[in-house]
């Protein structure tokens, strides 16, 4: 889908954010970009969603050209809604940027809202609805266009506990049934191991790619009990260190 | 239930006391009017000072009406482009701070018809806040709201209609409220100073006039209107936006 290729980015403040990283995207995969704060992870997914420029390297897109709007959904560590709108309102907002009138839309609408389990909250405004639920929101506007690549912004870091596991598996699920590639940037090591069938490792700023892992880990109700999983833990920690030290 | 009758308790007994301690002290009515005078001299000619209330209050809604459109037109402007920002906000800033006594004879006499003066006067007091308040909801969203208008390809155009005028709305309507309080100050002001240029319309000027004749019960008969009528603008224009704000916005 996408090949980055010693990609670099200074800030006009003169912060060096990322240096030389590259990396390859193919469809149907569920990336985790991991690294401490500070380290690049949101720059480089601002630049795969062309909300940025590199200073150096280059992004190619196995299309030829980067995605059209709607074909990349974005997801922030808040869930950044429209107060003042309802949930189907919020989640209309990309078909409606594009010019879908509601009556048209309400079918996708409706589709994803089932798919994030928010069905019988479509008239709730954000104010109403628990942290927990504003994220599943916020996934569903993301993919209301059946976007290709949904890039995702350390969100589910602001989720309690309970949530958070909630939503991992029931991320898991969405991305087994949609089938669109993931780009999923975290600071947990637990959260990357459960997720990610291929865990990339940044190192401090500047942020350089450290290493990649590829997941074992077969997905299911006992995931976390599950050895390899564990195994997987240890390894991204080991090569945490390393790249720390 | 208790605290919602406190206040007019409250009010009850310091008219009470006011009216106990200008008896026993046997204050002049030319220096301190007891309540009961006051309501004698609101009694004794009602529609002079209705219709002067009346004329105030028109100065307020029209310069409210003119503050409420200029204040909002232009922090959109200054929201579109930077450098209608850089070339309004200083000007703004500048009519805020300029005391209106000191330009109000200036305008009297540069506008020439009192009424559009007066208005003048009193948007000039009212513009303000509902400028800077305008400017400030437009500027609310958060980044990341932009930056999701940006990938979905929404120009200035669609993200101005659809995300930050309705964040403005409410910084818009608490702007309206303070506005509301400040047009009728101004109104007053100017009425005060037109009105020592011979312009006799408003409550200010019935104010004016009863001090010129000592007319203390007259002239507090003036003030207590004016002071209902500021509260009223400001739990009306309240009420607006609480019931703007459940029908269009977040409440």
């Amino acid at each position: 889908m996408l090949t980055i290729t010693n990609v670099g980015r200074r800030f006009p403040s003169g912060t060096e954010a990322l240096r030389d990283a590259s990396l390859r995207l193919n469809a149907g995969d569920f990336v985790a970009l991991l690294g401490p704060s500070g380290c690049g992870k949101s720059t480089l997914l601002r630049l795969i969603a062309g909300l940025d420029k590199p200073d150096t390297g280059t992004l190619t897109w196995d299309a030829g050209q980067p995605p059209a709007p709607g074909e990349v959904g974005y997801v922030f560590q808040d869930a950044t809604l429209l107060p003042w709108a309802s949930t189907a309102d919020n989640v209309w907002l990309p078909l409606r940027l594009r010019g879908v009138p509601r009556d048209q839309a309400e079918p996708a609408i409706a589709d994803v809202i089932a798919r994030v389990g928010l069905k019988g909250f479509e008239a709730s405004r954000p104010r109403q609805l628990s942290g927990g639920m504003r994220m599943r929101v916020s996934i569903a506007r993301a993919l209301v266009t059946k976007p290709r690549l949904l890039l995702m912004d350390e969100p589910f870091a602001a989720l309690d506990e309970f949530t958070r596991h909630k939503l991992q598996t029931d991320l898991l699920a969405l991305h087994a049934s949609i089938g669109c590639t993931v780009v999923f940037v975290t600071h947990s090591i637990y959260e990357a191991a459960f997720l990610a069938r291929r865990v990339v490792l940044m190192t401090p700023r500047p942020g350089r790619i450290a290493r990649e892992m590829a997941s074992s880990v077969k997905h299911s109700a006992d995931t976390r009990l599950d050895p390899a999983y564990a195994a997987l833990v240890v390894e991204i920690s080991q090569a945490m260190e390393a790249a720390l030290r | 239930m208790i605290l919602r009758i406190a206040p007019f308790f409250f009010g009850f007994l310091a008219l009470l006391l006011w009216e106990s301690v200008v008896r026993l002290a046997e204050v002049p009515v030319y220096i301190l009017p007891g309540p009961l005078a006051v309501v004698g001299a609101f009694l004794a000619d009602p529609a002079g000072l209705l219709v002067s209330l009346a004329s105030t209050l028109t100065v307020t809604f029209v310069a409210l009406l003119v503050a409420a459109v200029l204040g909002g037109s232009m922090a959109i402007a200054m929201a579109a482009s930077r450098m209608a920002q850089a070339a309004i906000q200083p000007w703004a800033v500048a009519l805020q701070v300029t005391p209106l006594p000191a330009i109000a004879p200036l305008i009297i006499i540069w506008v020439g018809d009192p009424f559009t003066s007066l208005v003048v006067c009193a948007t000039i007091v009212a513009f303000f806040p509902l400028f800077a308040n305008t400017a400030t909801g437009l500027a609310s969203p958060p980044p990341e709201l932009g930056d999701l208008f940006h990938l979905y390809g929404a120009g200035r155009w669609k993200t101005l209609v659809l995300l930050r005028l309705p964040a403005a709305l409410p910084y818009f309507l608490s702007g309206l409220r303070i506005s509301g309080g400040l047009a009728l100050v101004g109104a007053v002001v100017a009425e005060l100073v037109a009105g020592s240029g011979g312009f006799a319309s408003g409550l200010a000027y019935r104010i004016l006039e009863a001090s010129f004749r000592l007319e203390m019960p007259r002239m507090f008969a003036a003030l207590v209107l004016l002071a209902v009528a500021g509260i009223a603008i400001n739990y009306g224009l309240g009420l607006f936006g609480r019931v703007v704000l459940r029908r269009w916005g977040d409440g």
